[in-house]
């Protein structure tokens, strides 16, 4: 796996197994932040932000782990830098964009436990990846991860305006939205490998 | 409220009232990514279920010392002890299992189910009421994962727990072993709640009606 080509680790992050229609990865954003468009575009950017940051952090981590002989706190050391990753992440929007900080509110935080993240570092460790390649992971999962909540926010824009019977309402709907694009996206599987 | 209720309730409470994934939907993540077999759903749902109870344990015994501005961060390092305790755990006992949930079990840390406990019961309740909340939560949690596996290794393997339940003939429903039979056999669950549920308040308020009119 290791000796994949930058191209194919991206389309295959991105598309063919996306982290949220084909890994499951991050679902709770995914369907909390999806009903509008552009607050669904600013969380992707963020989201993206997080992961490659926290990304080039794992692997340091990992490489120092490795050097002290101490793979048991991968998992401690992970999450504690993600938490101040996304510690830091919430106080640069702050700073630098008051309205996106209040559009955004609770999710923020949360992204501390999108497990979008620690999959990313979880998985790009287990694969091996150099450092360009975790680089390039961490880009193509983070288009991968707004593509999905993009177009799942444009459906539900729509989906405001139709008539649903009473009992499907609300999550239900948007798992079976979700489902449905879980479909299409199996359509890019074979692109990259 | 809480104080006034027995800690059987709160037991009682995580298994259906306020089922972790039916009803609260939360930990979405593991319950649709390890849900393709019965097995390793209910195995996932056990490994949660410990890490829920014990992390309950800790961080109630410990809420007097954790101060207010880094607990979350305390947390989230008592959860992720476990979770490692957990996953060295299955691998030395069931390496295939190990190889089937593969990330997931790293995962659990990340579960919005368990850190959500840890804050919203664990921090403000006795070491027993935790216990008894973390029991019927996971407990719950492991049920409804359960649900979930059954009903994708039934209709997409025709098997249950790998014994084969049909006759050679049966035509398997691929898709639900795929991601999306996950998020459709999950919607369908939902929907089957809410129905219930809607069935129930509509007894309830013909209920209230006759008895105002018997009142008339």
């Amino acid at each position: 796996m290791a000796d994949d080509s930058l191209w194919t680790i991206f389309i295959n992050a991105s598309l063919v197994n996306n982290f949220v229609l084909a890994y499951f990865l991050g679902i709770c954003p995914f369907l909390g932040v999806s009903s509008k468009l552009e607050t669904a575009s600013r969380m992707g950017g963020a989201v993206t932000f997080v992961m490659l940051v926290s990304s080039i952090c794992a692997f340091g981590i990992q490489a120092l782990l490795v050097a002290i002989d101490a793979p048991y706190l991968k998992l401690i050391a992970f999450i504690a830098v993600i938490a101040s990753t996304v510690q830091l992440v919430e106080m640069f929007i702050k700073k630098v964009s008051p309205a996106l900080f209040r559009s955004l509110g609770i999710f923020l935080p949360l992204i501390t436990t999108n497990c979008a993240i620690l999959g990313l570092a979880l998985f790009q460790t287990n694969k091996g990846y150099s450092f360009v390649q975790c680089i390039v992971y961490a880009l193509g999962a983070g288009a991968g991860f707004t593509l999905a909540l993009v177009l799942m926010a444009g459906l539900r824009e729509k989906l405001e305006l139709a008539e649903v019977p009473d009992v499907t309402k609300g999550t239900a709907m948007a798992l079976m939205i979700a489902g449905l694009l879980s479909v299409t996206f199996m359509g890019f599987g074979g692109l990259g490998g | 409220m809480a104080s006034s209720k027995s800690s059987t309730d709160e037991f009682i409470k995580g298994l259906w009232k306020e089922n972790p994934v039916f009803v609260q939907v939360l930990g979405m993540c593991p319950v649709l990514a390890v849900s393709n077999t019965a097995m390793n759903a209910l195995a996932m749902g056990l490994a949660t279920a410990f890490v829920l109870v014990m992390s309950n344990i800790v961080v109630s015994s410990l809420r007097t010392f954790i101060p207010k501005q880094v607990r979350i961060a305390t947390y989230i390092l008592i959860i992720a002890t476990f979770v490692t305790v957990v996953d060295y755990v299955i691998q030395a006992v069931s390496l295939e299992l190990y190889k089937a949930l593969g990330a997931f079990i790293s995962l659990i840390v990340v579960n919005c189910l368990i850190l959500g406990r840890a804050e919203a019961f664990a921090s403000k309740n006795t070491v027993a009421r935790s216990t008894m909340d973390g029991l019927g939560m996971g407990i719950g949690f492991a049920f409804a994962l359960f649900c979930l596996g059954a009903v994708r290794e039934i209709l997409g393997n025709g098997s249950l727990f790998g014994v084969a339940l049909f006759h050679d003939s049966f035509q398997k429903w691929v898709v639900m072993i795929l991601p999306s039979g996950g998020f459709f056999t999950l919607a369908a669950w939902l929907l089957l709640f809410n129905w219930l549920k809607q069935r129930k308040a509509k007894k309830e308020a013909t209920a209230t009606l006759a008895l105002r009119k018997e009142v008339a």
